[in-house]
């Protein structure tokens, strides 16, 4: 079989070139941003070629270079594009086996390779990859054909491999952010309050004269750039043109918008799935309401980008999650055909989703179309990226569920109020700005392959346990009163933090353990041995009587209920506030890559999940957002970092399951379910802030 | 307005024009294109531009150039080179303590100051040292533990 960007890409050498001295080339369409994808790819590569992990070099990414894949979303990169990668090494493999077959007379069968070198007979045979590269015409398509190494064969894969990417950011290199062409511009870009806002007028002198050096103030519609020869003039020129400039239609957000249950107020579609509702003659039922709040990206830096616009062609510079996508956005803003421009991706922070890197990009492209000739960069600022940025949706989750009368679980109903998880998606911030700008209409539904349909709402809506009826009920609410899109693992997390909390009062309500009633409905042996593993590493059995003051919780759950399976238990102190004692992660993703790599990024997502759950709320106010500096939107910090620790199980299996945004939803619940156990009270809304504790407290006493 | 500033940038003698107000941010990565000091806020709240004047860490992105003249400034050019890194970059890539990077300049130089004043800090003293520099992507354990394993490693004289 041959997998899906593989067969959209069908070209060997798009994926795999030998070059001279003894070097590999590798490329796929996918972009790191810290995730180590370029390692744990280039591992795979390896493996199925043969050939020592250092002779490799990842093609940087580039429209017209790499293989078209789409976006880099939903941490599914060592899955899709590891399949197609994979496949094609196998095939590039074969082929020259076939010619190292012909060209020394012997049967491929007698043949081997080791780090590039073709064996005969186990004894080497003066041919290589770079020998025979003449003879091997890579321009073919794959043929479906070529067996990859079973999993008990790879050498490479499965060893901690460090990151290709990072040494050039311990000693301060490596970023977009740095890039200077020669004879490079930098603007500003004084931006709507709001998408219907006109903008009417500034006062020139006064931005001049910030400026202290030639600006151009470039005006179409409401688009107004502010572009000088230094940063620091375009970042003078842009504070005078904010504090001096008229627009028409500014409106302003509700404060109470903010607020996940305001949803319910607006228009919206309905969408209901799953079985039939039970007629709940004689089951004890339960019900419970959870939310969690608008959460920002908050990348470390705030997103750049670079255009140049000469003899007809259009060059961007981005870090955004795919140069195809980029170019695709930015022909359709500008109308130039895609074949006229060519994106090239830079390194940039972690993104997480779909945060404010495509906007830049196209600011710049907007500008360098009406100012040709040099390089034009657009830095956005700290507040930019927070108010400006998409940011990922508020939810409201209504369970239900009922017990049968040993207290199990046999009926679940999940209602969701949230908008478009990817909302924002192939869209830029500065199009609402252009003249002629007319307002998308509500997205249209997305498909899944079997034709069912797709929200990010929906993933792991249902609990992940063997539930004999359940139902889902979205509303979805298009157009979101704020810009929202892709966070990090979309619905998935919230609704595992709402559905994994409610289990924990199902528990309760059946006056069971938590862990021993998530066991006692967990039939897959792999989902078993998770839980039991987590059980064993935290300790759970030495759990103690509720109300302390300190707290211990569970969560579990497989992502979007087909993916890896997590476990993560918490360790909490409640006074005022919540203190993290210690963390723990089971899981098994099945084929590991890169082991440590596998590990960095499973932390990672514990602790940015903790930060939602302790600390995250977009505030709304005036035109828009209205937290937009780190003071007003604080995450976790040094201090309050709890220790890890993360086991991976069954890691040879056959099949590798992405691991970017498996932990999120289980480290939320986990939490809640320690703080709920702490306070003997439980908190349903996040953040799980000092206030809202106080508050649970004097309704609890 | 402008005037020349003339300072100490890691170990050699610098010299700037500056329009009065501009950042020491702004002069590193405009007027001398040393880059390796971040912009993340511009509002002195995450660390990311953070810089050692006289030693110390402060955030380049709030402090004047001109309040610089005859000082010192190391930054992460100034730390060490690949050839030659400091004990602290060796450790952060021994426990591959990041992710996308973004935060580790600041964090790096932050974590000198510490090591210069304190060779043998605690797991908490080294959070204390590090809370003013925020990292998104969560590598927070990674990077203490490197903190400490540089502090030993120093404290035992192993060559970077
Ligand atoms: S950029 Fe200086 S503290 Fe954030
Ligand atoms: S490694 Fe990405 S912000 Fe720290």
């Amino acid at each position: 079989m041959i997998p899906g960007s593989l067969a959209a890409n069908p070209r060997l050498d798009r994926w795999v070139t030998f070059e001279a001295d003894g070097r590999v080339a590798v490329a796929f369409g996918k972009m790191e941003y810290g995730q180590g994808i370029f390692t744990s790819l280039a591992q795979m590569a390896a493996d199925e070629l043969d050939v020592a992990f250092e002779r490799l070099d990842v093609t940087p990414a580039a429209t017209g270079e790499i293989p078209d894949e789409g976006l880099t979303v939903g941490s599914m990169t060592t899955e899709t594009s590891g399949a197609s990668l994979r496949q094609a090494c196998a095939e590039v493999r074969a082929l020259f086996m076939a010619a190292a077959a012909a060209k020394l007379g012997c049967d491929p069968s007698a043949l081997d390779v080791r780090d590039g070198a073709v064996l005969r007979d186990d004894a080497p045979s003066g041919e290589t990859y770079w020998t025979l590269a003449d003879a091997v015409d890579l321009t073919r398509p794959p043929t479906g054909e070529a067996v990859w190494k079973s999993p008990d064969r790879l050498t490479q894969v499965g060893q901690s491999q460090p990151r290709l990417d990072l040494p050039p950011k311990v000693f301060g290199a490596a970023f977009l952010h740095d890039l200077l062409p020669p004879g490079m511009r930098h603007a500003r870009i004084l931006r709507q309050p709001n998408p219907e806002a006109r903008f009417v007028g500034l006062d020139e002198a006064a931005v001049r004269r910030a400026a202290g050096e030639d600006v151009d103030i470039l005006v179409d519609g409401s688009f107004v750039a502010l572009i000088c020869a230094t940063e620091s003039a375009a970042a003078r020129a842009l504070a005078a043109a904010e504090a001096s400039a008229r627009w028409d239609g500014v409106r302003d957000v509700p404060p109470a918008f903010g607020e996940a249950v305001a949803l319910t107020d607006m228009p919206q579609t309905i969408h209901t799935a799953g079985d039939p509702a039970p007629d709940h003659s004689n089951r004890r039922r339960l019900t419970a309401s959870f939310s969690k709040p608008y959460i920002s990206h908050a990348s470390m830096g705030p997103s750049v980008g670079i255009a140049r616009f000469e003899d007809g062609r259009l060059t961007i510079w981005t870090h955004n999650q795919g140069v195809y996508p980029m170019r695709a956005l930015a022909a359709r803003i500008t109308g130039l055909d895609a074949q006229a421009i060519d994106v090239i991706h830079g390194q940039g922070p972690g993104c997480y989703g779909h945060n404010g890197a495509d906007d830049p990009p196209i600011d710049a492209a907007l500008i360098a179309m009406r100012r040709p000739g040099s390089p034009v960069r657009v830095q956005w600022r700290r507040e930019d990226e927070f108010a400006y940025a998409p940011v990922g949706t508020a939810m409201l989750i209504e369970l239900s569920a009922e017990l049968d009368a040993s207290g199990r679980l046999v009926d679940y109903t999940a209602e969701i109020w949230n908008t478009p998880h990817t909302g924002a998606r192939g869209t830029a911030v500065a199009e609402s700005a252009l003249p002629g700008y007319v307002a998308p209409g509500p997205q249209p539904p997305r498909l899944m392959p079997d034709g069912s349909r797709f929200s990010g709402g929906l993933l792991n809506a249902i609990p992940s346990y063997d539930i004999a009826s359940k139902r889902t009920v979205e509303h979805v609410i298009d157009p979101s009163p704020i810009r929202t899109s892709s966070l990090r693992g979309l619905g998935g997390p919230p609704n595992a933090f709402a559905g994994e909390g409610f289990i924990d009062e199902l528990a309760e309500a059946a006056g069971q353990d938590p862990h021993a009633y998530r066991l006692a409905m967990v039939s897959d042996p792999r989902g078993r041995a998770v839980l039991e593993r987590i059980a064993t590493m935290s300790d759970w059995s030495r759990r103690w009587e509720t109300g302390t003051g300190r707290g211990l919780g569970l969560a579990y759950d497989r992502h979007r209920g087909a993916g890896a399976f997590c476990a993560v238990v918490a360790e909490v102190e409640v006074e005022a506030d919540v203190r993290l004692v210690k963390l723990w992660c089971a899981c098994d993703a099945g084929l590991i890559i890169n082991p440590d790599g596998a590990k960095n990024q499973l932390e990672g997502g514990m602790i940015m999940a903790a930060s939602w759950t302790l600390k995250e709320q977009v505030k709304l106010g005036g035109p828009g957002i209205a937290s937009t500096t780190w003071d007003d939107y604080p995450i976790l910090r040094f201090d309050e970092i709890p220790p890890v620790e993360i086991e991976l199980l069954n890691t040879r299996d056959k099949r590798p399951y992405g691991i970017g945004e498996i932990s999120q939803g289980p480290c939320m619940a986990a939490i809640a379910n320690a703080v709920a156990h702490a306070l003997g009270a439980r908190l349903r809304d996040l953040p799980l802030t000092r206030e809202k504790i106080a508050a649970a407290l004097l309704k609890e006493g | 307005m402008t005037g020349a500033i003339d300072f100490t940038l890691n170990g050699k003698a610098a010299s700037v024009e500056a329009v009065a107000g501009t950042t020491l941010l702004e002069v590193l990565r405009g007027d001398l294109g040393l880059m390796g000091a971040r912009y993340g806020c511009g509002l002195g709240q995450c660390g990311a531009c953070t810089v050692l004047v006289e030693g110390r860490p402060v955030n380049a992105c709030v402090i004047e150039a001109a309040a610089l003249a005859g000082k010192s400034v190391t930054t992460i050019e100034g730390l060490g080179t690949s050839e030659r890194p400091h004990p602290l970059q060796t450790a952060f890539l021994d426990l591959q303590a990041g992710q996308c990077g973004y935060c580790l300049s600041g964090i790096l130089v932050s974590a000198k100051a510490l090591l210069d004043t304190n060779p043998a800090p605690s797991r908490a003293e080294i959070a204390t040292a590090l809370n003013g520099c925020l990292c998104r992507c969560g590598v927070h354990n990674r990077i203490l533990d490197a903190v400490a394993l540089a502090a030993t490693r120093m404290r035992d004289g192993v060559a970077a």
